[in-house]
């Protein structure tokens, strides 16, 4: 077996694992190049090479497939992908003032990447589409974490603190990790931060504060209402 | 008569690691699992048929009934796919269900897959929400610890697998044959049908796939009784549902009531529009669902009302918009949205969505003309029902409703020479929305 150079047997023994964990071994494909980019920081050919080995299939086939998804990156990604919802919610929230400021702020346009300097992490900034927050609009996305509510100011205040290395948390969430270290989660190799952050945002509990406060249940025989049913 | 909000799928959120097994057991968790085992399959099934519980991803498709299309003489294996790509704009309800309380998901999924007969089954998440995931794989893992999940369940002698698969960025992968095509490793491009997922979905085998929401309600509906359910909500449309608020109301969020809840209702309890603002145009269920107006304040969510009112109930994805927001600019950028989000395997849709933003941007640039209302709609009736899935059918929505209710706006874009508001005016931070 031809081993491309770049992927260490770790990360071979790593996309055989999640072949394996379905029925059919293609089916791990997306979750590959997942990992793939947990390691290269983008979907490399040695990785298309590698995946399409392991799953038997051609390179094309699974070139179709990493450039149908927008999440699979053929340019390098940055320490951290900062994501703006610029879909028509946020952007009227306020969504397109923070792309557009977080563009001049770090000097790059839609998909780019800040520059490697010593001492600082680069950032690749994206505006991207509805991220299931709409309540929490206008809406930022670390890594795919969740940074509500945003503004201008908070944002350019996320990304400096990203730049400088300082550890940030999103707002609904852990600690950030690096894009590459969510990529492994996104593969299926957990990390061990699903015990941090909030249960719910505040926006998420709204109606439950209003039914709580009014002594409003289900009926339901389950639960914390037990024994309220009408 | 049910209550204003009927939290159940909620209820345990604001309990402190609702995430966790413990936390979870703790109120009664699990409990659905040994009441189904005593159940045969089909009683199951017959339960979530008499439940009336339609599906909640957005069409309503009565779920207990595609359950019941399941060839059970087949001999391959069958499949159970939870479709958690939720994508729509607008919708914001299962990715807090699956952050907060995971397990209430997993549960559902066991007794949904023992009702359909499988061994199998996925959650099919969307790749952008990390901790969403981390959560789904931290039940997972803890639900299998517990004899949940694995081999002989409670003692059943039922077997089940549950695979959490993370997707990797793509709107249409929300249509459900896309999801499979992506779940078996390929562009996530609709597939033909017939034949019906139900006869050959995953692996060419019978297949389930359901929104969360819809799964993560089954349990209830086996703990409680299919008449508990179906004594909430109207004649057609039973149960609870989560409606999605967002948008310029005082307080945006999730609240859950009975099916049939009117939006003057759920704006009153969310404290009203913004103040010194008012509503000027909503869509009931996300945006490929018509845009309605304050004239329709008073139109019962369900399925039926919001049909008959012109637009779809969908995902109850709320999004409310006051008189500071420009619909052109609106509906612009929803048919950017459909425009990129295009799979590209039909003409209409492929082709006619990037007319669609060529039209749309010349008009909202205040460049063009009034015939190009009649050009936009032309384009729209030249992709709805001739495109091969939903997704070009959603992209003419935000439009022919938009051009129906505000054409004069439209209009106005000319006779101004570009867009005649201030985008400021509309921002969450802004000192106009602020102060007034």
């Amino acid at each position: 077996m031809s081993t491309p150079a770049k992927l260490d047997e770790k990360t071979w023994g790593e996309l055989r694992e999640i072949a394996a964990r379905y029925p059919e071994a293609r089916s791990g494909l997306l979750p590959m190049l997942h990992l793939v980019q947990s390691v290269e920081g983008r979907v490399t050919p040695e990785g298309i090479e590698a995946c399409a080995e392991i799953l038997g299939i051609s390179a094309a086939e699974v070139n179709g497939v990493a450039t149908f998804y927008t999440m699979y990156k053929r340019k390098p990604v940055g320490d951290y992908h900062v994501g703006v919802c610029t879909n028509t919610l946020c952007a009227v929230m306020g969504g397109d003032l923070i792309f557009e400021r977080l563009k001049e702020h770090l000097d790059v346009g839609n998909d780019e990447t800040t520059p490697e300097e010593d001492g600082r992490r680069s950032i690749t900034l994206e505006h991207i589409e509805c991220n299931a927050a709409c309540d929490y609009a206008p809406v930022m996305m670390v890594n795919w974490e969740f940074m509500d509510n945003q503004t201008p100011e908070s944002a350019v205040q996320v990304v400096d603190d990203l730049r400088a290395g300082a550890e940030v948390t999103s707002t609904r969430g852990p600690r950030l990790c690096t894009w590459r270290e969510a990529e492994r989660v996104l593969a299926g190799f957990p990390d061990d931060r699903a015990d941090e952050g909030p249960t719910a945002g505040p926006a998420s509990l709204a109606g439950l504060a209003i039914a709580r406060e009014n002594g409003w249940t289900s009926g339901a025989d389950a639960g914390s209402d037990k024994g309220e049913s009408k | 008569m049910s209550d204003t909000l009927t939290p159940v799928l909620t209820d345990n959120w604001d309990t402190e690691r609702a995430w966790t097994l413990a936390s979870y057991e703790e109120r009664g968790g699990y409990a659905a699992l040994d009441k189904a085992f005593a159940m045969a399959p089909d009683d199951v099934i017959n339960a979530v048929k008499e439940s009336g519980l339609r599906g909640r991803g957005g069409a309503g498709f009565p779920t207990g009934m595609k359950w019941g299309f399941i060839p059970q003489d087949n001999p391959k294996p069958k499949y159970l796919v939870v479709n958690a790509d939720e994508s729509e704009p607008g919708t914001c309800k299962d990715i807090p269900l699956m952050m907060a309380s995971p397990h209430t998901l997993v549960e559902g999924v066991i007794v949904s897959s023992y009702a359909i007969r499988a061994n199998t089954a996925f959650i099919y998440v969307r790749g952008e929400v990390l901790h969403v995931i981390r959560r789904l794989q931290r039940a997972v893992q803890e639900a299998y610890l517990a004899g949940h999940l694995g081999k002989n369940i409670h003692g059943s002698g039922y077997d089940l697998d549950l695979i959490v698969h993370a997707g990797a960025g793509a709107y249409i992968c929300g249509e459900e044959t896309a999801l499979l095509e992506g779940l078996e490793g390929r562009r996530g491009q609709p597939r033909l049908r017939p034949p019906f997922p139900a006869v050959a979905g995953l692996y060419a085998s019978p297949t389930v796939i359901n929104n969360v929401e819809s799964i993560a309600s089954v349990p209830s509906i086996i703990v409680n009784g299919p008449s508990w359910f179906a004594g909430m909500g109207t004649e057609k449309s039973n149960g609870y549902g989560i409606f999605s608020l967002s948008g310029h109301v005082s307080t945006p969020g999730q609240y859950e009531a009975p099916l049939g809840i009117t939006l003057r209702e759920l704006i009153d309890l969310a404290g009203g529009m913004r103040e010194g603002h008012e509503l000027k145009f909503w869509t009931p269920g996300g945006s490929s669902t018509p845009l309605l107006t304050p004239e329709h304040l008073d139109v019962p969510l369900d399925f039926e009302s919001v049909g008959a009112a012109g637009s779809m109930l969908g995902t109850r994805a709320l999004q409310l918009f006051d008189e500071t927001t420009c619909v052109v600019r609106a509906v612009l950028r929803w048919t950017e949205f459909y425009k990129h989000e295009s799979c590209g395997k039909c003409t209409p849709c492929r082709e006619g969505t990037w007319w669609l933003v060529q039209t749309l941007a010349k008009l909202e640039k205040g460049e063009g003309s009034e015939a190009d209302l009649d050009l936009l709609l032309d384009q729209c009736d030249n992709i709805l029902g001739r495109s091969f899935c939903a997704l070009g059918d959603g992209a003419t929505s935000p439009i022919s409703s938009s051009i129906q209710h505000f054409r004069d706006e439209y209009l106005a874009h000319l006779t101004h020479g570009g867009c005649p508001f201030d985008p400021a005016a509309s921002t969450a931070f802004s000192p106009v929305g602020a102060e007034a």
